[in-house]
């Protein structure tokens, strides 16, 4: 205890030593910096979920295949040229954002929702929404819970420090109803919680839930979902704040596929496109203009991204479309022409 | 010993020139430890600021201000009053009471079955010792964090509330969780734990004020039932005097679960059993070589002077064994309050899971793990001054 003591005397001593040292420290991220580290590395680090059947997750041969995963590829497509120089970085719900912060990710692509709090605390910026989305329940069919109110005491499984723990305590004292979370960080144990019956409902963003019903329940037809989506979960791309360039590329590569889809340029198709009369393609493909090395690429970026991944619509359809494990409604994620709320910025 | 130090040469207590000074021992020692304080601090300030640097130039929050903000989550057991609308504060408070209700009972538990193998293990019953030695191994070479695992996935497959293992009028036992009736709640308990306390205390001053008696007088009273009686019969008055309210409070089916009673969830069930367990096998092998190291001597000279076989237990052997047990035994509860950080993987609302929570909900992952550091650090060093303490009662006292 001596010792200890004598230790914090002389501590002050040491932060005149300290005030030396820290004068040393690296330069803050600007513009250009992420897309030179990218080059340099020769790939891009994309964060994803572990696994979420749809969006990420490893299939059989050890590829990542999912919607999200298929972005990480646009962007390389659009970097690069070429979609297979991407390194996929399974980050766990905590990880996602030191991982993003400290740059050990490029981008973010990890079903995370876009809120103010995030983007103006946590230092980063997102990109336009790339799914749409909201809080879902799994229940069991013989259950008899058919509504939100019939939850009321109900025991909910869900997954710690998800935006689904904030939105299921307002929804439910908002209505007056009760309810006892279970909080598991690892997947399976949560899932396997709620299969067994330690939870009434299982609550995850609702289009992570026909992934869980369809994989991960032993028999899917004693499981069903609540009617209803409770509440908004964009989900968006997240790069860090301070380099304007990568956040400009981040964003229009989303955008590209939007309008690919608009304009009808499809993977099938888009090398006839090249083409195509029509002055707004010939823009997006690069045939005329130079908005691709203004941004810092080639010409033909988006050409790029259609040709080896596809629009908005193909990436949808080849996780979520007819004949794919995972079948969900477009939904909110249609084209602004089509009823959706998908409205890319005009590519001109 | 005064002739011999007399002997010694004088000290020379200051030195007299600056070549004396520097060749010193104290200024040489106080020299070097001040270098590596300042080392070391240097460092923790030096990380410090970069963290705090880079966090500001990332735009990033920082600070603990934070704590001040509201959850907006809920949890699911709480021993203290907590709403959504309770801060983040607040939460982590719930979860602290959490880590401290569970480390507390594997404490109790991991002790009594540690005793209990322990005497087994040295029984001379063939059979028993031979038991007592598989539990050991078997429970201290499994990784404690699979050993919780194990026990959740063994109480999820309990049946369904409404299949419910009934245990006779007063339990059922599902995967939710174990309902037994208990008393209904009523103002007089809190009065009860209060004259129970008193009673610990009148026990303790009644051994002390027996044994200074002994020693003045050479009588013995044995203070086995008086002091047992001491301790029960205060709350037992406190009880009468209030009217003796017997009421029962029953759990009975509602909605998804049961109401009324009393309930423990699967979750702390799993992991007191894990963690408990785990330290039992540690403590059993502490307390073990406790008693071997009691000098076979020190027991036959007992038995000659015809001590009684309970004083060869309690006056002998346990005065020995314990000043080899308790060091040890601190560093086990230290550990098991440590080991009850591995809740975030059975579900239990401990302080890392309402950390991981709140590190995911304000982002401000640096902050919050600082939290449950210092936290666990705070609970972790007073554990170890009590049983410091109590070790201090225990230790040889050199006379």
């Amino acid at each position: 205890m001596k010792d200890l003591t004598k230790i914090h005397c002389f501590g002050a001593a040491g932060v005149s030593l300290a005030t030396l040292m820290v004068s040393a420290l690296p330069a803050a991220a600007e513009s250009g910096d992420t897309m030179n580290a990218i080059k340099a590395r020769g790939e891009l680090l994309c964060g994803v979920h572990p696994s979420r059947p749809g969006f990420a997750a490893p299939d059989d041969k050890g590829n990542w295949a999912g919607f999200e995963a298929d972005y990480c590829r646009a962007l390389a497509a659009v970097v690069f040229g070429d979609a297979t120089k991407v390194r996929f970085v399974a980050l766990s719900s905590q990880q996602r954002f030191p991982g993003i912060q400290s740059g050990e990710v490029d981008v973010l692509t990890r079903n995370v929702t876009a809120t103010m709090g995030r983007d103006v605390a946590l230092g980063l910026n997102f990109t336009p929404p790339i799914f749409y989305t909201g809080t879902g329940f799994l229940v069991h069919v013989d259950s008899g819970i058919e509504k939100l109110e019939d939850l009321d005491g109900a025991t909910i499984c869900m997954a710690p420090g998800s935006t689904t723990e904030q939105n299921i305590a307002a929804l439910f004292s908002a209505r007056g109803l009760t309810y006892t979370p279970i909080v598991i960080e690892d997947n399976k144990q949560l899932v396997a919680n709620y299969v067994e019956g330690r939870c009434d409902a299982l609550a995850k963003d609702k289009a992570a839930l026909p992934g869980v019903r369809a994989i991960d329940t032993e028999n899917p037809a004693e499981h069903k979902m609540l009617p209803g989506i409770f509440s908004k979960e964009p989900l968006a791309m997240a790069v860090r704040q301070g380099d304007d360039q990568w956040y400009d590329l981040v964003k229009w590569t989303v955008y590209a596929t939007f309008n690919g889809e608009e304009m009808g340029v499809t993977l099938a198709n888009v090398d006839e496109m090249l083409t195509s009369p029509n002055p707004d393609i010939q823009i997006l493909l690069g045939v005329t203009g130079d908005l691709g090395e203004k941004m810092g690429v080639s010409k033909d970026w988006a050409y790029q991204v259609i040709k080896q991944v596809g629009n908005y619509e193909d990436i949808y359809m080849r996780h979520f479309g007819p004949g794919s494990p995972i079948e969900l409604d477009r939904d909110l994620n249609t084209q602004w022409g089509d009823g959706g709320i998908l409205y890319g910025f005009p590519i001109k | 010993m005064k002739d011999l130090a007399n002997a010694a040469p004088p000290r020379r207590t200051r030195p007299r020139n600056l070549q004396e000074l520097i060749y010193s021992k104290a200024v040489r020692t106080t020299f070097y430890q001040l270098l590596l304080a300042s080392a070391i601090c240097a460092l923790g300030l030096f990380l410090y600021g970069n963290v705090v640097d880079n966090l500001t130039r990332q735009n990033i929050t920082t600070g603990f201000g934070f704590l001040d903000q509201v959850s907006n989550f809920e949890i699911g057991e709480k021993l203290i009053p907590y709403t959504p609308r309770s801060t983040y504060f607040d939460a982590l408070s719930v979860g602290l009471v959490n880590t401290l209700m569970v480390s507390a009972a594997g404490i109790v538990i991991a002790t009594l079955i540690g005793f209990m193998v322990a005497i087994a293990r040295v029984s001379g019953n063939w059979m028993l010792e031979r038991l007592a030695l598989s539990y050991v191994e078997v429970v201290r070479n499994i990784p404690v964090i699979l050993q919780a695992i194990f026990w959740v996935v063994v109480l999820r497959n309990l049946p369904v509330p409404k299949n419910a293992i009934v245990l006779g009028d007063y339990g059922f036992l599902t995967n939710r969780g174990l309902y037994f009736a208990a008393p209904a709640a009523n103002p007089v308990h809190g009065w009860m734990w209060l004259a129970l306390a008193g009673g610990i205390v009148a026990c303790v001053l009644g051994t002390i004020a027996a044994r200074k008696y002994r020693e003045t007088t050479g009588k013995y009273i044995d203070m086995l039932l008086p002091g047992l009686a001491l301790i029960l019969v205060p709350p037992l008055l406190v009880w009468l005097a209030a009217g003796a309210p017997a009421e029962i409070s029953y759990p009975v089916p509602k909605g998804f679960n049961y109401v009324g009673g009393v309930s423990i969830s699967p979750e702390f069930t799993a992991l007191l059993i894990g963690i408990s367990m785990y330290a039992s096998g540690f403590i059993a092998e502490i307390v073990r070589s406790g008693i071997q190291a009691t000098p076979k001597g020190q027991i036959e000279a007992a038995r000659a002077i015809a001590l009684k076989p309970r004083f060869v237990m309690r006056y002998v052997i346990l005065p020995q064994a314990m000043r080899v047990i308790v060091p040890p035994l601190t560093s086990q509860y230290v550990s098991l309050i440590k080991n009850s950080s591995i809740a975030v993987v059975v579900g239990y609302p401990d302080l890392v899971n309402i950390g991981n929570t709140m590190m995911n909900q304000t982002g401000q992952a640096v902050e919050a793990i600082v939290v449950m550091m210092v936290v666990y650090l705070g609970v972790s060093l007073t554990a170890s001054l009590v049983m410091n303490i109590f070790n201090r009662f225990v230790a040889i006292k050199e006379r």
